[in-house]
């Protein structure tokens, strides 16, 4: 009994050690081709000061930081114990109407007046191009992973479409503009949503018959295409060097002129009121008929079968939906920015995407927002401030682990969908 | 549409006279998605879902062989009896890396949602944020440019076939991947360990009651796919190269090609593999080279929506 504590300690002391080296290496700095171990030798050896009360070396002070992070996790899990069963009782009463009421008037109040409290340019631009753009994707993708439960790595293909519609409507491709007339951005709205639902239907049609995994894999491939496409056919996406004339949104009915430009904060009540809409239709959808469809497949695609759901027609149906604010997404950016490049349609794009939707929560429409959010501002903290030794590329490293953690540890996200939660315990011990 | 027809025309004469030397390179790089779509195919055996970390198991392996040559050879080309010796080197570096990384990936990513019953989903999940890393770490460590590879030996033609050569890296990739693909066979099909890997592909629940130990047997399975992995990555890094990315190429294929040959099913991946490796080496002479990778993944969604199940079937469990 006694040996088997200690086996079982020294097990977790070297699990402790191996992750806190490995935290060493990615924060460490990098290596090169001609001396390839530079880096791991730099961030194992290199003299580093232990919060600033002695120098050592970084691999000792990695394993001790470790230790005590995984100390406080410990006393954590079993406080927590203590906090649920204080907490329960709790609940009842913080549950209420006007609390739930307050709060969702305060954010909303706080998104509306952000722009004045934050001043910052950099800020203000990446509240439109990098945070606001990412909740309606991270939306669109929920309907499809969190929903419907299909695994889509190829998300990034609707955006795609959804910009490069726009650019074919306000006349900024090689190709002859869509209606003949170089149209406004807001025209482009409905006919890069239509697109973009269309090649979801086309994209789901074959491939949504297969199985979870092969259609993991089909959408990643299908991404790539896209991709390739859009940089091999100069004559109509203009190649790898794409499009910069796509103008911004302007209004001129009667006395009204008013022009979207390079300042951001119009960009940024444009968008919010999008992603709002977006988020009451989400909504609504989810507690529709096809939202409880959705649920049912995605929980037992048998059972749901004989109860007489056509599981293709409603899988397809997410995959237009989730498209369509992809779409609309693709006609922000390319009006903002005024340019569309296959540079931004990447597979890195559609994984970043998808954390956003594995963090915050599969399936619940506040997690997502949410998850988008914390994300996206930390990403655009780290660009904006880099901490040393950082390189704009080891974000993808985080983004990785960080999907494999939550999988483990928490794979219902941050804020957790109620109809999921609710049924996450049967599915988790049902399959094996 | 045109300039596709004008492409065709212009190139399917040469494709008369390249035949021979088409069909060798495209057996040779056959082989190497085979060896790749091994490890597809044995891990969907035991655990019923793809490995999508497999690309960098190969990326690892292409890169820990690069190193291994890279410190051994001095200035000169070695030739000879150490050209072998440090040929057998660089696939034991790549194997052994391929391994370590797939049981440890499989320890990290796989083990804790397998004893927790998690759905398939947090699998394909857990596994693409494995590969993200694991890609992205490499770009940090060892750089964002391509190196080639410190050759063991000088390649040279050996003998020809109908006027086209093989070159001597062609006939060790062969050599190589014939013993392997022969021991693997063996292995699967005729020991105690291969049973039990059958076992656990069959009906996992009955072979544990049966006294097979299922954390070891799909750990052994991991093993040997990432160890075939692993040498599929040198073989490709001695004529390729080696970057972080090199892996998601060839790894699409082999998947294309383990689901072709029938998933699940050891000589399927061989076959699939060979015959992708074919199809698409032909395809070069009718096809614009920039899109060349599509014709694997065009291949991929036909045989996935008319032909599931792969030329030689689904056979999960049977003796290979």
């Amino acid at each position: 009994m006694n040996s088997l504590n200690v086996k079982k300690w020294l097990k977790l002391l070297g699990a402790v050690f191996v992750l806190s080296e490995l935290t060493a290496v990615i924060t460490g700095p990098p290596g090169n081709p001609t001396h390839p171990w530079e880096g791991f030798h730099g961030s194992i050896v290199d003299q580093a000061s232990f919060l600033g009360l002695f120098n050592t070396q970084r691999w000792a002070a990695f394993f001790v930081y470790g230790l005590i992070v995984s100390g406080a996790v410990y006393v954590f899990r079993t406080q927590k114990q203590f906090i649920a069963r204080v907490g329960s009782a709790q609940r009842t009463v913080t549950s209420n109407k006007t609390v739930k009421i307050t709060s969702s008037l305060a954010t909303i109040a706080l998104v509306v007046l952000l722009p004045t409290l934050v001043a910052d340019p950099f800020w203000q631009n990446a509240m439109v191009s990098q945070i606001a753009v990412y909740v309606l994707l991270a939306l669109g993708l929920n309907v499809v992973v969190g929903f419907a439960g299909l695994l889509d790595l190829g998300f990034v293909a609707f955006y795609a479409v959804g910009a490069y519609a726009t650019a074919w409507c306000t006349g900024a491709l090689p190709l002859p503009a869509l209606f003949g007339i170089h149209l406004n951005p807001f025209y482009a709205i409905p006919v890069a949503i239509i697109l973009a639902m269309v090649s979801g239907i086309i994209l789901g049609i074959p491939t949504l018959r297969l199985r979870g995994d092969y259609l993991a894999i089909v959408t990643l491939g299908f991404g790539e295409i896209i991709t390739l496409f859009a940089n091999n056919l100069n004559g109509i996406t203009g190649g790898a060097m794409g499009t910069a004339q796509v103008p911004h949104f302007s209004v001129h009915v009667g006395p009204v002129n008013y022009i979207w430009g390079i300042p951001p904060v119009p960009y940024y009540y444009l968008t919010i009121a999008f992603v709002g809409l977006f988020i009451v239709a989400f909504s609504l959808l989810e507690h529709s008929r096809v939202g409880r469809a959705w649920t049912a497949i995605r929980e037992d695609e048998i059972a749901a079968e004989s109860v007489g759901i056509n599981p293709l027609k409603y899988k397809v149906m997410a995959f237009a939906i989730g498209a369509a604010s992809a779409g609309f997404a693709g006609v922000m950016t390319a009006a903002q920015t005024n340019y569309v490049t296959p540079a931004t349609f990447t597979l890195a794009l559609s994984i970043n995407i998808l954390v956003l939707v594995i963090f915050g929560g599969m399936g619940s429409i506040i997690g997502v927002v949410f998850g988008a959010v914390v994300i996206q501002t930390i990403t655009m903290y780290l660009i904006h401030n880099p901490p040393a030794g950082y390189q704009p590329q080891d974000l993808y490293i985080y983004i990785g682990a960080l999907l494999v953690i939550m999988m483990i540890f928490r794979p219902a996200g941050m804020i957790p969908a109620r109809r999921r939660s609710r049924t996450n315990a049967s599915v988790d011990s049902s399959q094996g | 549409m045109s300039g596709f027809f004008h492409y065709f025309s212009s190139h399917a004469s040469s494709f008369r006279g390249e035949f021979w030397g088409l069909l060798v390179g495209g057996l040779g790089s056959g082989i190497i998605y085979a060896m790749v779509a091994i490890g597809y195919t044995m891990v969907y055996g035991v655990l019923r879902l793809i490995n999508f970390a497999h690309s960098e198991i190969f990326m690892v392996g292409g890169f820990a062989g690069f190193f291994v040559l890279k410190y051994t050879i001095g200035s000169s080309t070695p030739t000879g009896f150490s050209s072998v010796l440090l040929i057998i080197l660089g696939i034991l570096a790549g194997g052994t890396a391929g391994s370590l990384i797939a049981v440890l990936l499989e320890r990290v990513a796989y083990r804790p949602l397998r004893k927790r019953g998690a759905p398939k989903i947090a699998y394909l999940i857990s596994a693409i944020g494995a590969s993200y890393f694991l890609l992205n770490l490499a770009a940090k460590e060892f750089g964002r440019i391509g190196q080639s590879m410190v050759q063991p030996y000088t390649d040279h033609p050996v003998f020809t076939i109908f006027g086209a050569p093989v070159q001597m890296y062609t006939l060790i990739i062969f050599i190589v991947a014939a013993i392997m693909l022969v021991g693997l066979d063996r292995l699967v099909s005729a020991t105690k360990l291969g049973r039990g890997i059958r076992a656990v592909a069959q009906d996992s629940e009955t072979a544990s009651l049966m006294g097979v130990n299922i954390d070891k047997t799909i750990a052994v399975t991991f093993i040997l796919g990432g160890f075939l992995g692993g040498v599929a990555g040198f073989l490709y890094a001695m004529n390729v190269g080696v970057l972080y990315s090199m892996g998601f190429t060839p790894a699409l294929k082999a998947f294309t090609a383990a689901v072709l040959g029938g998933i699940g099913n050891l000589r399927g991946a061989v076959l699939g593999g060979v015959i992708l490796g074919v199809v698409e080496s032909f395809s070069v002479a009718f096809v614009d080279p920039a899109y060349i990778d599509v014709v694997a993944f065009a291949i991929l969604i036909l045989v996935l929506m008319f032909r599931p199940t792969g030329i030689l079937g689904e056979q999960i469990g049977r003796a290979a």
